[in-house]
């Protein structure tokens, strides 16, 4: 009986198509045409003018302070939450499970609009606070899932051995549990500062004066025709990086 | 109180205190901001009214919600389609290729969304590669507007939810015994066939989780329609965006935005419940 050959054409088209445009973007910071309809030459004049855009180097500091203090918070968060889900069965943990999986599902404009009404309520000026406080939201419920796996396949037996051995419940986790955890844990932090650096849905809705993060940035860059190719070679730039982060996660999911 | 239950109460409390400061209670409070009125300098007025519930009949809103729903059902429709044999194919590859093709459909999903919509604005821009593509195989003229129609909201939707669509339903094909195919063909079913009765009904939770994602994602749109799409194109989520930024009504953007609110959590809700009943 012969297979068919359709899934696996459908699948190379797809692959071709969620691809392609990235393609094309990259290799279009490259090109001297302004539009990218053909090839022009290559150049690196798009390259050298992004150097020279201060306001873009200002948004990437902005959005490096932010995802660093919000990876570490939502880092420490997410671990204790996947750690009291794993060991604990009781209502407690039914509702912690519900609100640490609902951020995942619902569509980031409510997240945005929700934080938005709070910080209106309370009298709290939008800024650095309101963008840290709404970054370390979205991304403890990812590192709590990322934990959260590596803790099923996890000997908690280890835990005992070291207990009867005389360490005290402080030592057994600090220097059992948490080294062998760790891959986990890094690569739970290294989602969420990808999340971080990412996200354009909720920044827009919590940031104030002086917290144009990178991709507000880029929003705001694409409304004016003069700085479109800049933004190709911006993008090529976060691409690479991009790749470089997630290609380090893979890495330390895949080491047991 | 015994002391493994005050160990768990201690060990939960961080996570679960900031969940209910900073995501139980803001939901709540754009729902009750649903009951308040907006004063004149954008703020919220004191006291309870009905008046912004009232708003909602206004008739601007009917079609921009039969939008949203349509555009986010044919997203989901496209996505499902897409991602079926493609589930399918993934499962049946050795495991070295399908951690290959798994990378392959994460990574562009990783990268950043407003540079994928940007990649995609420039693409079918009218001096765009898709144009030129297009009239050098005469099936566009120069008169061809690839941008901001609703065809080109509908298109990079699907590009931006179909990874949501292919990790669920490649999940469950993984699981899937692809004996039962072998089994259908020997009695006599043909390829078609066997996909169709054997495949699709075997996959059916990864299919409702998958539908149910990318409908839900695709609710809450804004930035898509906002940047590829017309002026005849807006949805649920530019309203709530306008009433919230442009005519400062707080207000109103909560009674909409709670409106949306409840939906979705009744879709992920019931999601959920379907998911529990089916593995007890």
């Amino acid at each position: 009986m012969k297979r068919s050959r359709i899934p696996a054409l459908i699948t190379a088209l797809v692959l071709v198509f969620l691809h392609a445009p990235l393609v094309v973007l990259v290799v279009n910071s490259f090109n001297e045409s302004r539009f990218g309809g053909e090839w022009e030459g290559f150049t690196m004049k798009w390259y050298d003018r992004l150097w020279a855009a201060d306001e873009v180097w200002e948004s990437l500091l902005v959005t490096l302070k932010i995802a660093v203090s919000a990876t570490v918070a939502a880092t420490i968060l997410g671990t204790l939450a996947a750690l009291a889900l794993h060991r604990c069965r009781s209502w407690l943990q039914t509702v912690h499970h519900t609100l640490i999986t609902l951020p995942l599902a619902l569509p980031d404009l409510l997240m945005g609009m929700s934080l938005l009404a709070l910080f209106v309520a309370l009298g709290v000026e939008t800024g650095v606070l309101t963008l840290w406080i709404a970054h370390t939201t979205f991304c403890m419920s990812y590192v709590a899932m990322v934990v959260l796996a590596r803790l099923q396949d996890f000997d908690f037996t280890l835990l005992d051995a070291a207990r009867d051995l005389g360490a005290s419940p402080w030592q057994a986790t600090r220097r059992v549990l948490l080294p062998l955890l760790m891959p986990g844990i890094l690569a739970g932090a290294l989602l969420a500062f990808t999340l971080s650096i990412d996200d354009y849905v909720i920044t827009f809705f919590v940031s104030g004066p002086g917290t144009t993060t990178l991709p507000l940035r880029v929003a705001s860059m694409m409304k004016t025709s003069r700085s479109l190719p800049m933004i190709n070679a911006l993008s090529t730039l976060m691409i690479a990086g991009t790749f470089i982060l997630a290609a380090l996660s893979f890495r330390l999911q895949r080491k047991a | 109180m015994s002391n493994p239950r005050r160990q768990e109460i201690r060990a939960t409390l961080p996570s679960l205190g900031w969940l209910v400061l900073f995501f139980a209670l803001p939901c709540l409070i754009t729902l009750t901001l649903a009951f308040r009125a907006n004063d004149l300098r954008g703020g919220v007025a004191d006291g309870w009214t009905l008046e912004t519930v009232k708003l909602l009949a206004d008739p601007v809103y009917l079609p921009v919600v039969w939008r949203t729903l349509s555009m986010g059902l044919v997203t989901t429709f496209a996505c499902l389609l897409l991602a079926l044999p493609m589930a399918w194919h993934m499962a049946r590859c050795t495991p070295g290729w399908r951690n290959f093709l798994l990378m392959l459909v994460v990574l562009p999903f990783l990268s950043n969304f407003i540079i994928r919509i940007f990649a995609w604005r420039s693409l079918l821009h009218p001096d765009g590669p898709v144009k030129h593509l297009l009239i050098w195989l005469h099936l566009a003229d120069e008169s061809t507007l690839l941008l901001n129609n609703s065809g080109a909201v509908l298109l990079v939707m699907i590009y931006t939810q179909l990874p949501f669509a292919i990790l669920p339903l490649y999940a469950a094909a993984e699981k899937f015994d692809f004996h039962l195919i072998d089994a259908a063909r020997d009695l006599g079913a043909t390829g078609w066939q066997a996909f169709l009765r054997v495949f699709v009904p075997g996959v059916r939770q990864g299919l409702l989780s998958a539908a149910v994602i990318v409908f839900v994602c695709t609710l809450g749109q804004y930035v898509i329609p906002q940047f590829v799409g017309g002026t005849g194109d807006e949805m649920l989520g530019n309203k709530i965006v306008q009433r919230a930024f442009t005519d400062r009504h707080l207000p109103l953007a909560s009674a909409l935005s709670g409106a949306l609110l409840l939906f979705v959590m009744v879709l992920v809700l019931l999601m959920s419940w379907r998911e529990r009943r089916s593995r007890a």
